[in-house]
């Protein structure tokens, strides 16, 4: 079977800090990720915009918006690419059939799922990256709305852009949290200058004091 | 012109894409394409025209998305204008055209998720659908077609919606991904029984993929149909060319490849998404004089939940009985309690001993039952994806649990009574079902196969009346205990074998009470089911958990040519060495923990023995096992030190200081998340032995108190307050768990009519923050003796002083911490 997603990312969502693993815990590790597998219907889109850069107001063809960090992120793009993905409803009715019965097992499983869709997230925008470079563009990390200074409310905006709930099935409930649960969106920036690092996820964001935080920064694999 | 008398006679065509052709004309990204209707209704009216010219039967009102949640005060449009003036704008075409069409009023989905994945009520949403449906229907739409649906719930809420509010024919199309799925999981199979049921009148398919794609889903689509089908799809697979959408296939693809979907035996054909006049001209062009493909009437029995699909035929399908209070002290117990993990415990370890469908009966004369029985479906139905067989004598219950119900329900059942009759048959008529149909009516059950063939007789007649096919009805030929009638068994068996024959029906027995009042019961079940399965029976209700009744089934099957290669029996039995008498789960993927003791199921790697941990005939300690998350030899060395010891004794010696170690390494950072629930969890199995053990002997387990916790209004993330319930009830609180997105005012009423001294309360984003400022602001005014601790991701020290917090818990051993102080332990 492929590796889609590693146990070291799993056991950073699970709070881990170098204890000990025991076997029981391993072997459960173990057996989440192939129910997952067999849960999880990953689907991701993306759509691209022109972008303007205008007195600090960000015009992402589609929405405006103001924000310093995704400013920062996208400093020498002229394009941005919208993007939407998602693990799909099977694994919140997982996650919500052990969050009744066994609390270990879901706890497992959100942070396996976690890892999967971010491990998805960077296959898919792998897949676009190559095809961008192919054309003398280089892309951006993403970058999510609540990340940093850029503000929530711009899920609204993605959402409708993208049509997502049409397209994958993301919907956003009234206080904007994505359903299903394991779901990203995110922007990213197009330029012809390419950038030396590639800083993404946990690193790209500002807030430093997330409990999830990455400690070490993985080397090439993003 | 009648839309369903046209549809008998020739194919008829639906218009194509109305999103890219606004576009062309302006429509600006982000607005509402429905208020268009008002605005420029000449651009809508040419578009509609255009349709008509290329040869469309039918068009769309520009409704797409019209509902009360996009169009309201905020947007300045509201949906009953929008709706009359997009049907006044079709008509209009239709006038200008001079030629017969007819007005379909097109519903879509809401774009939010149903409750419990999202935060949309059923009701609410068929309370939107309704609102549109009466004012199309009040402005001359002649159809509904809900379209472009993607969840098998909001698609039963919108068609709902619809019935209930006019009298129109009702159509449905729903998108199908390439692996044929909704986005939510459904199948071509569940969905079609699902929308037959709710008495659609023609179903298909539209969106997300081309014609070409089309094509394996629409060949299934037709294979389990007995509607017309319909089939809209985009212009092709689209990709992006320099920031414009172009599709793969030409408008003469298109239609050659609609010409090959007619002939298939589509009805109604036409386009979607980057579609246009062109292409239904063309469509039109090569199918219009095409002879139709007869739509047939399949006579498949089939109830669905809301991803699968169970035939009931040749194959028998096990239903599972085990939740049932009848004869269960402990599942009595459970439902006075309202302890409904128990009961989806039952259902999930029904489903790893290979259940089909599972019986749901929650009637209990001091609960109420109606409220009970939705609860129960509804929490069912969002934990696993077997269909429900609907168990109750409450008519109130029935409806209730029928109308919440995601899919197509058995329901059980209905007699031979006229009043039963008369009080069911309506409801499986709105709502759809298989009915399972007691052999029995005014006089009793009848002591021979002849007296229950003509009740079974009468049950299919007066069916008819009420439009209910009789592949939607399963005889119950009835057992009596062979214990007080010798003759029993043998009429049962006559009868099933005759309602096969004589009636051409299918059949369903309730297989354990031929034991009823006999030693060792599962020897006469497993007998009678394997005579039964041989008489022709379609459907057993039994204890999957018996391993007797599995081996009846597995091995009648393999017998009877129904097991390709013997595949499932070997796959069950191959390398299993129990004993005759003890349970298996089933070897392949099916899903959940085992939790009954003695099942551990082979994915409960957690919960399961590790090698070494015991040594054999040494000396376990139950500390020691909790400690390390070993659930089963938890439970098991707490059974065993109760032989001599006193349950008190055990858990303060034992259980107590392991977890207090477990706590105090997770306070260190020595044991990290996982672990400390895992021994939550073990510890919990040792409890529940003790528990037993206790209730026998009279004696409780004293609370220490009780505390409230929920997560807040808007918050649907709940992961954080379950890990805290699990470690506060080891810890001898009573928790009162109020569940996610709850009302301030709800989590007020229950801390008043419980006087609880803490509430807990958890927060995941910034934007439900305010949700759980109100609540605390609540309780301070109305409780102010309760103390409110709180917890989660967005949460700080500081930000939970602002708000008014007594306590900010960074994690599950805080609110322990928490709780002990102010219980004053």
């Amino acid at each position: 079977m492929e590796e889609r997603w590693n146990q070291r990312e799993i056991l950073r969502y699970l709070g881990h800090r170098g204890q000990e693993i025991p076997e029981n815990l391993d072997a459960l590790i173990r057996s989440c990720e192939a129910e997952l597998e067999q849960a999880a219907a990953p689907r991701a889109l993306w759509r691209e915009y022109p972008l303007q850069i205008r007195d600090q107001v960000l015009d992402l063809g589609c929405f405006r918006t103001e924000s310093r960090n995704l400013e920062r992120n996208l400093r020498d793009c002229e394009r941005v690419l919208l993007f939407g993905a998602t693990l799909g409803s099977g694994v919140d009715r997982l996650l919500e059939r052990y969050k009744r019965l066994q609390m270990s097992r879901a706890l497992v499983l959100q942070a396996a799922s976690a890892a999967m869709l971010e491990a998805f997230c960077d296959r898919e925008n792998e897949k676009i990256r190559q095809q961008y470079l192919e054309a003398g563009w280089y892309l951006r990390p993403r970058f999510s709305p609540g990340y940093g200074d850029f503000a929530l409310e711009c899920q609204v905006f993605l959402v409708a852009a993208l049509e997502l709930p049409k397209r994958i099935g993301v919907t956003l409930t009234d206080s904007l949290v994505m359903a299903p649960s394991k779901s990203v969106t995110a922007v990213v920036g197009v330029s012809r200058l390419p950038r030396d690092c590639t800083v993404q996820g946990c690193e790209a964001c500002g807030q430093t004091d997330c409990l999830y935080r990455r400690e070490t920064v993985a080397q090439g694999d993003t | 012109m009648d839309i369903l008398k046209e549809l008998q006679q020739r194919i008829l065509f639906w218009d194509g894409g109305m999103g890219s052709l606004l576009q062309e004309q302006g429509l600006a990204p982000g607005e509402l394409p429905g208020t268009w209707n008002i605005s420029h209704p000449q651009v809508i009216t040419d578009i509609h025209q255009r349709y008509l010219e290329a040869g469309a039967d039918i068009i769309n009102t520009n409704t797409f998305g019209v509902d009360a949640l996009k169009y309201n005060e905020n947007t300045g449009y509201q949906v009953e204008p929008v709706i009359t003036a997009a049907v006044a704008n079709v008509k209009e075409a239709v006038r200008r055209s001079g030629k017969q069409a007819f007005t379909a009023l097109d519903l879509g989905p809401t774009g939010k998720l149903l409750k419990p994945l999202g935060d949309l009520a059923f009701e609410e949403a068929c309370g939107l659908y309704r609102q549109v449906v009466e004012a199309g229907a009040r402005a001359g739409a002649d159809l509904v077609l809900v379209e472009t649906m993607s969840d098998s719930y909001e698609t039963k809420a919108a068609v709902l919606a619809a019935k209930e509010a006019c009298g129109l024919p009702v159509f449905v199309t729903v998108t199908f991904d390439e692996h044929r799925k909704l986005l939510t999981g459904g199948s071509p199979a569940s969905i079609v029984a699902m929308l037959e049921g709710l008495g659609v009148d023609g179903l298909g398919i539209n969106c997300g993929l081309g014609p070409v794609q089309m094509k394996e889903i629409v060949r299934e689509l037709l294979e389990v149909s007995s509607l017309p089908v319909i089939v809209n799809p985009n212009a092709g697979l689209p990709r992006s060319e320099q920031g414009q959408t172009v599709y793969d296939i030409s408008a003469e693809e298109f239609a050659a490849v609609m010409e090959e979907i007619v002939r298939m035996g589509a009805r109604m054909v036409g386009g979607c998404c980057g579609t246009t006049p062109e292409h239904i001209r063309r469509t039109v062009e090569r199918c219009s004089r095409l002879t139709p493909v007869p739509v047939t009437r399949k006579h498949r029995t089939v109830v669905a939940s809301f991803s699968q699909a169970v035939e009931i035929g040749r194959d028998p399908v096990l239903i599972g009985e085990r939740i049932n209070p009848t004869g269960k002290p402990k599942f009595k117990q459970a439902l006075r309690d309202h302890d409904l993990d128990y009961i989806l415990r039952e259902a999930v370890s029904q489903q790893d001993h290979g259940a089909h469908v599972l019986d749901v009966n929650v009637g209990l004369p001091e609960i109420d039952e109606p409220a009970m029985m939705e609860e129960v479906v509804r929490e069912l139905q969002s934990i696993l994806d077997l269909p429900l067989q609907i168990d109750t004598s409450d008519m109130e219950a029935m409806e209730r649990a029928l109308r919440v119900y995601n899919g197509k329900a058995l329901i059980n059942s209905v007699n031979g009574k006229q009043e039963s009759m008369e009080a069911l048959f309506p409801l499986v008529k709105k709502y759809g079902g298989v009915v399972v149909a007691l052999c029995l009516d005014e006089n009793g059950i009848p002591d021979t196969a002849q007296g229950r063939i003509d009740v079974a007789r009468k049950i299919y007649d007066t069916a008819a009346k009420y439009g209910i096919a009789r592949e939607d009805i399963l005889v119950d030929a009835l057992c009596l205990t062979v214990s007080s009638d010798s003759k029993g068994a043998l009429t049962t068996l006559e009868t099933l074998g005759r309602v096969r024959q004589e009636l051409g029906g299918r059949t369903i027995l309730g297989v354990s009470n031929i034991s009823f009042g006999l030693p060792q019961r599962e020897i006469i079940n497993a007998a009678f089911f394997t005579m039964a399965m041989q008489a022709g029976l379609n459907a057993a209700i039994i204890n999957p958990c018996s391993e007797a009744m599995m081996r009846a089934y597995y091995s009648f099957r393999a017998l009877m040519d129904l097991d390709a290669q013997c595949g499932d029996y070997i796959s069950v039995y191959s390398g299993q060495t129990l004993s005759l008498g003890q349970s298996a789960v089933r070897g392949q993927a099916g899903a959940g923990p085992g939790t009954e003791a003695g099942t551990s199921g082979n994915r409960f790697a957690g919960g399961g023995q590790s090698a070494g941990t015991a040594a054999p005939g040494g000396h376990q300690d139950l500390g020691s096992s909790i400690a390390r998350g070993l659930r089963d030899q938890a439970a098991q060395t707490a059974r065993q030190l109760l032989e001599t010891e006193d349950p008190l004794e055990v858990i303060n010696r034992e259980i107590i200081p392991a977890l207090d170690q477990v706590g105090k390494g997770f306070e260190k950072g020595t044991v990290f998340l996982p672990q400390l629930l895992m021994s939550a969890e073990a510890a919990k199995a040792a409890f529940e032995i003790i528990k037993e053990r206790m209730a026998r002997s009279g004696q409780t387990r004293k609370k220490k108190g009780t505390i409230i916790l929920a997560t807040v209004r808007g918050d649907i993330h709940d992961i954080g307050k379950n890990i805290v319930k699990v470690l506060l009830e080891n810890y001898s609180y009573e928790v009162l768990d109020l569940g996610k997105d709850v009302a301030p005012e709800r989590i007020v009423e229950k801390t008043l009519e419980h006087r609880v001294k803490l509430v807990g309360l958890s927060a995941l984003m910034t934007t439900t923050v305010p949700g759980m400022e109100e609540t605390i602001r609540l309780l301070r005014q109305q409780a102010p003796w309760a103390k409110v601790m709180v917890g989660g991701a967005v949460l700080t020290e500081d930000y939970a002083r602002t708000m008014g917090a007594d306590r900010y818990c960074r994690d599950a051993m805080a609110s322990v911490g928490y709780a002990e102080e102010i219980f004053g332990i």
